[in-house]
């Protein structure tokens, strides 16, 4: 396929592998749950010389929503009148009573799968009685389709469509992990998805202020070993830069369309709670007070209840780098793909599901 | 109890039955398992195969049931009174058996067009002539109008078994090779196309067809024909993964020798789906041994691939080397294959 098969070929691969060398142990983190997916579906894991590490970060959007607010999605769906939309990957998410989404619809509630926020904008306007709640979840990545989609219901004012916004950003979570004492990470495989909206600049400070190097990558074989042989040269050199490797589609200053609607639909919260991370300072969107008639959480009532992580999950060990998913005593007993613990486990981005899935347990 | 690892019992959705109980990966599984096995268990049902293998009076007979609830009814390549003949067809098929009868329930919504139903009865017809089929019996059942979603159709079909071939995983041996008879996930992914909720124009087809053609081309190969199933639901991957469990062998899958349609494999991408999962129609997988392999892909035709071997293990799993010479595991599908937000 073309421009696809050019990033696979197994002579590129094998050449840029065979190039990658560290004189010391070197620990890099990639940030986003697509890179771990790609890593562990091709293998790329395997021609690594040992040691270089890689750690999985907390760039999976599933895995680092909370059981309440999944609690507080579960109590909205389960209102007669709604219909709730959502992303497919969110639905098999179990909340604090251990209750999913996919769990609510089999009861009864009226859940759907879209594929975008505008087909649930679209689902409200064919459902005047009901009220359709959209489940706005994921980064900067899937965002700018929610705020479009808000504007869209402004302007043809549908009254009856709102979205429960748990849109989280990516800089603050590195900087929480940057900030968590124990972290060691050398270096950082920039996320590619997300950078093509907000740019390479929201990562500048992971160099200048923390002195780690960042390189942007995008999600092919070829990419990640070109964003790993990057790290390792700015180690060499005692450099800490954010470079881009992904420049096929993200650019320095992203994309100002999709910025500007992010700008005018959202309002950044003061914290918000991640799971396994804790709650962290201004690292999550809220709907703005001029949109405040589409968001459901002015419009439901929910529990809003914070729920403690399980004991024996170590989602958030696992979320900052500091764990393997084997190291965590539930990983593939209590907690599979089939019956998830821990969010981890849940979309095939989460490191313990890619684990699982590809049977990594060394 | 200090040094007792108390591991929680995970107990979600367990209660009630869910779409994933349906989808005809490891949920389906259990549901079979430990429901409706036990509770029905007695020798024919429990090989757990395509079809029933029934003696009658010295004849050999294979015997299987399947419904079908596919959403559109219409869907580019096919409807579902042609997948319900040729689904069970398949069943037959693989298990070695030249199809006879089939019979037809159909559980029709309250306002269903009448118009519509001939149509899907014509195309149920239509596909029982083409597999030399005859359906033998039928039933109609009219539900309220909500109580189905306007046709389900159940057919059952028996067949005559082929008294050269012994067909069972257990008969898979290390070395065995593992063929497909054509590009993997187009039914899947023309049905997901056909809902209309992806933005995707694409002109994949449903490879909706009967393989009894297939399956008696190859029942010539004897007892080098080892195992035959056609992967429907949970696609290639669960398939595999029954066959690695019946055989007590590993599966090595080369990557690149399955055959997988530009535009699907396309689709699938920007899904985030893996073909492996996505349900087939009209495809089939065989072992052989080594030494028919070559014969199996000449009668097999255009299209055909060897796609892996058996190997000796002691966990047997689904593994596939991916052109690099990395290796992942293929696991059985999870839940319903649903597109990954990013």
């Amino acid at each position: 396929m073309r421009y696809l098969d050019e990033y696979r070929s197994p002579l590129a691969v094998a050449a840029l592998a065979a190039g990658l060398h560290a004189d010391r142990h070197v620990k890099l983190m990639e940030v986003c749950g697509g890179h771990t997916h790609a890593i562990y579906r091709h293998g790329i894991d395997t021609l690594l010389p040992g040691e270089i590490e890689l750690v999985h970060g907390p760039g999976c959007p599933v895995c680092v929503i909370p059981m309440g607010r999944i609690d507080d999605a579960v109590s909205i769906a389960e209102r007669p009148e709604v219909i709730f939309t959502s992303f497919g990957d969110m639905l098999r998410v179990p909340g604090g009573r251990r209750r999913s989404l996919l769990e609510a619809k089999a009861r009864g509630a009226d859940v759907r799968i879209v594929y975008s926020p505008l087909d649930a904008l679209a689902i409200a306007r064919e459902n005047a009685d009901r009220e359709v709640v959209f489940f706005g979840v994921g980064f900067e990545t899937t965002a700018p389709a929610v705020a479009l989609t808000l504007q869209r219901a402004r302007e043809l004012d549908v009254r009856n469509f709102s979205v429960f916004c748990n849109h989280v950003l990516v800089a603050p979570a590195l900087r929480a992990i940057l900030d968590s004492p124990d972290t060691e990470i050398d270096g950082f495989i920039g996320p590619g998805h997300v950078s093509t909206v907000i740019g390479t600049r929201p990562y500048e400070f992971i160099c200048s202020e923390y002195g780690r190097p960042v390189v942007v990558s995008g999600f092919e074989p070829t990419d990640i070993l070109q964003a790993v042989a990057g790290l390792l040269a700015q180690l060499r050199e005692g450099r800490a830069e954010v470079e881009n490797e992904y420049g096929r589609v993200v650019r320095r200053k992203g994309n100002p369309a999709a910025l500007a609607a992010l700008e005018e639909v959202f309002t950044v919260r003061d914290d918000f709670e991640w799971r396994g991370l804790g709650a962290i300072p201004r690292s999550a969107y809220r709907i703005a007070d001029a949109f405040g008639a589409w968001d459901a959480e002015n419009r439901f009532e929910v529990p809003g209840a914070r729920i403690e992580d399980p004991k024996a999950c170590r989602c958030g060990d696992v979320l900052r780098g500091m764990a393997k998913p084997y190291e965590c005593r539930v990983f593939g007993t209590a907690c599979t793909p089939e019956k998830p613990l821990g969010t981890c486990m849940v979309s095939s981005e989460g490191a313990c599901a890619a684990y699982y899935a590809y049977r990594r347990v060394a | 109890m200090r040094g007792v690892l108390r591991v929680p019992e995970s107990r979600v959705s367990d209660d009630v039955v869910t779409l994933a109980h349906g989808a005809g990966g490891k949920a389906s599984r259990r549901l079979v398992e430990e429901l409706f096995l036990p509770e029905l268990r007695n020798p024919l049902l429990e090989p757990l195969g395509d079809s029933a293998l029934v003696s009658a009076n010295g004849t050999r007979l294979a015997l299987t049931t399947d419904s079908y609830v596919v959403r559109p009814l219409v869907f580019p390549g096919g409807d579902i009174g042609e997948l319900a003949v040729n689904g069970t067809v398949n069943d037959l098929a693989v298990s070695g058996a030249t199809p006879i009868a089939l019979t037809a329930g159909f559980v029709i919504e309250e306002g269903f067009p009448l118009d519509d139903l001939r149509s899907l009865t014509r195309s149920a017809a239509r596909a029982a002539a083409a597999a030399g089929v005859a359906i033998a019996a039928g039933d109609t059942k009219v539900v309220e109008r909500g109580a189905a979603d306007g046709l389900y159709i159940t057919t059952s079909g028996i067949g005559l078994l082929d008294p050269r071939v012994r067909l069972d995983a257990a008969r898979v041996v290390p070395g065995d090779r593992v063929l497909v008879s054509g590009g993997i996930a187009e039914h899947g992914i023309a049905v997901m196309i056909a809902r209309g909720n992806l933005a995707l124009e694409l002109d994949v087809e449903s490879d909706t067809a009967p393989v009894h053609r297939l399956t008696a081309a190859l029942c010539a190969l004897g007892d080098d024909l080892r195992w035959m199933r056609d992967p429907t639901r949970g696609g290639l991957a669960t398939t595999l993964n029954e066959l690695a469990a019946g055989a007590r062998a590993s599966v090595v899958l080369q990557e690149e020798a399955i055959p997988v349609r530009d535009d699907v494999r396309a689709a699938c991408e920007l899904l985030g789906i893996d073909p492996l999962y996505v349900a087939n129609e009209g495809k089939l997988v065989a072992v052989v041994a080594a030494r028919a392999a070559e014969a199996a892909l000449v009668a097999l035709g255009e299209g055909a691939a060897i796609v892996g071997e058996m190997r000796a293990d002691d966990l047997p799993l689904v593994l596939a080397e991916t052109p690099f010479g990395g290796a992942r595991i293929v696991d059985m599908l999870v839940g319903d294959p649903l597109p990954r937000i990013c």
